[in-house]
């Protein structure tokens, strides 16, 4: 592989390039000031990264920079969007929660755009090895993110066991792109698909041990069941915005990359990695369904939720369709506001220490009815129960698998689908049917309010008046290739 | 003007969430306007609604996802209207009944009635596969929250095993609906109607559609839901449940199942027959033993729908009016048999037949009333229940002697749990705390005279009906004795 030195276009990673020196002031910023400086450095955040959405949004057609490396088309740019939209809104509605648990630095602001950084650049990679620092640098700000609050002993706990899973995760990753790099001699992705194109890398073993490897380290990143076991400890010990962001961020950014990995590098060895996925896709489904079954705390329930949603997703991988990918961005982009919206609200409950119990939220209809029917709404959408968004998620989804002949898929999901209605319902039926115990209020910050109507009101909006994410995903998608 | 009627009642709905605060009286009294106009409104399409045509009429159509071939397409032919006009006409009953009994979250029952009036409407009157998916989906959400919120002592095991049921069933008929809409190419339900499908596809996708349908209409042995929602909702949900939402999984077997997939009825005709009459005289004999009033009408329903059911795959023109009609028939008797049940639970705050027991006596025109609904769920000549059951049996008999003889079995079985039940309730020793029951109220008998009108206009001259829905039926069975899978050979 050889990089000549005039394919440098900067231009082509700007919002990255944004991010990473707003990063960088900002962190000096709050080195130089007073706690006071938060409030300046967490609005300069918020504001920095929808600056970047901006930026990201003016970019048009597609391109290539760094010899191949550095990836950027359409579909990226929709799915960094989703990225930075994953951070700036828990960012927003944490203000409270942050100074409330003393996390008032404002590192916790820069390590978040770290974080963020390294989605975006995994949604651009254009390599193995550009790939694995931009999951690198995601994933080691997560580490410390989730373990910071240091006044709980399971943010601590959340923080190790996050780290040394997900270091066992990019160990299997960079040994699954070690095999790859010794069949083919090269970690662009555009050498590798070539390669594997070939007769002699359809029958490489050693490549298809790196397909194997790098498809489980991407799932411990999406928390896909059999990888799924850190998800429900670190969900329930990460202070609760940072579970915000990571049970949709990380996700976010390994789709994207699973897109170029999947339809685009291993495209020629489909036979072998569609199984697998297949696999992943249904005990992610069933895991999510089952285990949910069973969780009095709200924070875990939403793990073993997300664990659920990802085997959906993967749906929409396997199918292995253009349909299939636009299921997939239509599902992330729906489970972002979700999640974020239920986020909210268990942090708006925060200040008293009530929200991570699902009994928290008993009779909850009765002191807060408008917020309860709120939450009840999210919940029916995340169940799937139209005419709420996350119907249209789960029909462009199926839609995609019928499509592509996978009937029993199809018929596999709904029926999971079905069983975690319950728990969902579990919820619904806390707030709505149990008689209210005890005193509890909300306290929405201005922030937090925001992040919970917006989201609200594009969870129903989109339920019934998809078009604009359809046509937005659609055009995306076929930009493609 | 069909979506002014179908999303009236939602809006409705919307503006007293909205606008009503801790004002019950005015809650009430707007959602009853608001039903009210919506009834008024469906009586207009009655007006223009064309008889003589098989058609869809009043269509309407817009894009909603074209990419995805998703419409918004609305329209009626003779065999959904006449549920269109059973809606609007028992949701402002139901909330006339719910007047006194429901005294918390008045406004919030109010709005999730409206809300339900408008996903059932839109149920009978969509013309997109999907469009009718998503409302027959939606609809869960409002029911839930009725029987959850305000039912009896076991709700939330009543309201969980609703939903749940109800939602395993609609999931595979996604399915079922998507890959109908795939192979097919659009989710139009006319179009559908034609579109030839290999006899192994109908077969996978009746059973799809079966599993939603027969949860809902419901047949046995997937019925036992019912039981526990009907005895658990508040009397307006039962209403509710009994009147509209069962005729939603019959309506589904006339709109898709036979229509779509006729070579694939023809395969399933026997076993539709056979759990029809096993819940025909299973769930009579059930009913028998039930010491709870609302209970044994619940399993009284599930033996009706089983002639319903019948009814509908004689695939002769008896047969199916006579399921059509009998689902109307069944629409207002049991909704008013569970009105009935509600005045006196209002009153005693019980429903086990052994604590009443002469009501005739306190109660003499209540007595009449009940009288003349009994009759009418027996099936006595002169009232609706006759006429319906008749057809059936008659349609039942030209497809199938023995299904007939086994069906008919149900009649009796029928007669003994009603009256007996009758005698129990209201003759005998006047028993202790029925001694200072009051008759009914004025308001409470606004609710039941247009209900017997109709019990006794259907029964002694269903002529007006029956034309209502006569050629839809006519256009419904040549569907139905297309033989698809042979044309597909032929192209």
């Amino acid at each position: 592989m050889s990089v000549e030195m005039q394919d440098i276009q900067l231009i082509f990673m700007m919002p990255e390039i944004l991010v990473a020196v707003m990063a960088m002031a900002l962190l000096l910023l709050s080195a130089w000031t007073h706690k006071g400086g938060s409030g300046v450095v967490h609005w300069m955040t918020a504001m920095t990264i929808i600056a970047v959405i901006l930026v990201i949004r003016v970019g048009e057609g597609s391109g290539s920079t760094f010899g191949g490396q550095f990836v950027t088309d359409a579909v990226s740019r929709y799915m960094k969007v989703l990225i930075c939209l994953g951070m700036v809104l828990p960012i927003i509605m944490s203000r409270d929660y942050i100074r409330t648990h003393d996390m008032d630095g404002g590192e916790y602001h820069v390590v978040a755009m770290f974080a963020m950084l390294g989605g975006m650049i995994m949604a651009s990679s254009g390599g193995f090895v550009i790939l694995y620092l931009g999951l690198e640098l995601m994933s080691l700000s997560f580490y410390v993110l989730a373990a910071w609050r240091r006044d709980s002993g399971l943010s601590g706990e959340a923080g190790l066991k996050y780290f040394v899973l997900g270091s066992v995760a990019s160990g299997l990753l960079l040994y699954g792109i070690s095999m790859i790099y010794g069949a083919v001699g090269a970690t662009g992705f555009k050498e590798v698909a070539a390669f594997l194109a070939t007769p002699d890398g359809h029958g490489s073993q050693l490549a298809a041990l790196g397909v194997v490897l790098i498809l489980v380290g991407m799932g411990f990143k999406v928390a896909a069941a059999p990888f799924h076991m850190w998800a429900p400890d670190v969900y329930q010990g990460a202070p609760t915005p940072v579970t915000a962001f990571m049970s949709v961020m990380p996700k976010i950014a390994a789709f994207a990359a699973l897109f170029r990995i999947l339809f685009d590098v291993f495209a020629p060895v489909h036979a072998q990695w569609g199984p697998m996925v297949q696999l992943l896709a249904i005990l992610s489904m069933g895991v999510g369904a089952f285990a949910g079954l069973v969780q009095t705390n709200l924070k875990r329930l939403l793990a073993y939720s997300s664990i659920g949603h990802v085997g959906y997703i993967l749906i929409g991988l396997v199918a292995n369709t253009p349909e299939g990918m636009q299921g997939v961005m239509v599902y992330l982009t729906i489970y972002l506001f979700m999640t974020v919206g239920v986020f909210g609200i268990m942090v708006a409950f925060d200040r008293q220490g009530l929200g991570e119990e699902i009994s928290d939220y008993q009779g909850a209809a009765h002191k807060q009815p408008l917020m309860a029917f709120v939450m009840a709404m999210f919940m029916f959408s995340m169940a799937g129960i139209p005419p709420l968004a996350g119907f249209v998620g789960k029909l462009s989804i199926f839609m995609a698998a019928v499509k592509a002949g996978m009937v029993p898929l199809a018929v596999a999901g709904v029926l999971f689908s079905a069983v975690s209605a319950f728990y969902y319902l579990k919820v619904v039926k806390v707030m709505y049917f149990d008689p209210p115990v005890g005193e509890s209020k909300m306290f929405f910050s201005g922030g937090g309010l925001l992040v919970v109507t917006l989201s609200f009101i594009l969870i129903c909006v989109w339920g019934v008046l998809p078009g604009d994410l359809m046509a937005w995903t659609e055009s995306s998608v076929k930009a493609w290739h | 003007m069909l979506s002014l009627v179908t999303f009236l009642p939602l809006f409705g709905a919307l503006v007293i969430a909205v606008g009503v605060h801790n004002r019950p009286a005015l809650a009430r009294w707007a959602a009853l306007v608001v039903s009210g106009v919506t009834f008024l409104l469906s009586l207009l399409l009655l007006e223009g609604f064309d008889p003589g045509s098989h058609a869809f009429q009043f269509l309407e159509e817009s894009p909603w996802l074209p990419g995805y071939g998703l419409y918004y397409r609305m329209g009626i032919d003779g065999i959904s209207l006449p549920f269109v006009l059973l809606t609007t006409f028992l949701t402002p009953v139901c909330i006339l009944s719910s007047w006194e009994s429901v005294q918390k979250y008045v406004k919030e029952y109010m709005v999730a009635f409206l809300a339900l009036e408008t996903f059932v409407v839109g149920v009978f009157c969509a013309l997109d596969f999907i469009l009718f998916y998503i409302l027959w989906e939606a609809m869960l959400i409002p029911m839930f929250l009725i029987i959850g919120v305000w039912g009896g002592p076991n709700r939330i095991y009543a309201a969980m095993k609703f939903f749940l049921y109800t939602l395993v069933g609609s999931v595979l008929m996604l399915v079922a609906v998507l890959a109908m809409g795939i192979k097919a190419g659009t989710f139009s339900i006319p179009a559908l109607m034609d579109h030839p499908f290999s006899l192994v596809f109908q077969i996978w996708v009746f059973l799809g559609l079966f599993a939603s349908f027969s949860v809902k209409v419901p047949m046995w042995p997937v019925h036992t839901w019912l039981p526990d929602a009907h005895v658990e909702a508040p009397t307006a949900g039962s209403v509710i449940l009994a009147g509209i939402l069962l005729k939603m999984g019959a309506y589904g077997f006339l709109r898709f199942s036979i229509p779509m997939l006729p070579d694939a009825t023809r395969v399933f005709v026997p076993l539709i027959f056979g759990l029809s009459l096993v819940a025909i005289v299973y769930t009579a004999l059930v009913a028998l033993m039930q010491k709870d009033l609302k209970k044994l009408i619940a399993y009284s329903s599930v033996s009706h729908m089983g002639f319903v059911t019948i009814g509908l795959f004689t695939l002769n023109e008896q047969g199916v009016e006579g399921g059509i009609l009998q689902m109307i028939n069944h629409g207002i008797v049991a909704g008013a048999l569970f009105l009935l049940v509600g005045v006196v639970y209002d009153r005693l705050h019980t429903r086990e037949i052994a604590r009443f027991g002469g009501l005739v006596h306190r109660m003499p025109v209540y007595a009449l009333i009940f009288m003349v609904f009994t009759m009418a769920s027996v099936g006595l000549p002169g009232t609706n229940g006759f006429v319906g059951e008749f057809l059936i049996l008659l349609g039942a008999y030209l497809a199938s002697k023995g299904v007939a003889v086994v069906a008919t079995t149900g009649v009796v079985l029928g007669a003994a749990y009603m009256l007996w039940m009758y005698k129990r309730v209201v003759f005998g020793e006047i028993h202790d705390g029925v001694s200072t029951l009051l008759d009914v109220s004025k308001r409470e008998l606004i609710l039941f005279v247009p209900l017997l009108i109709l019990v006794f206009w259907i029964g002694f001259y269903p002529k007006p009906f029956l034309e209502m829905f006569h050629v839809s039926v006519q256009h419904l069975l040549q569907q139905a004795s297309v033989v698809k899978v042979g044309a597909m050979v032929v192209k």
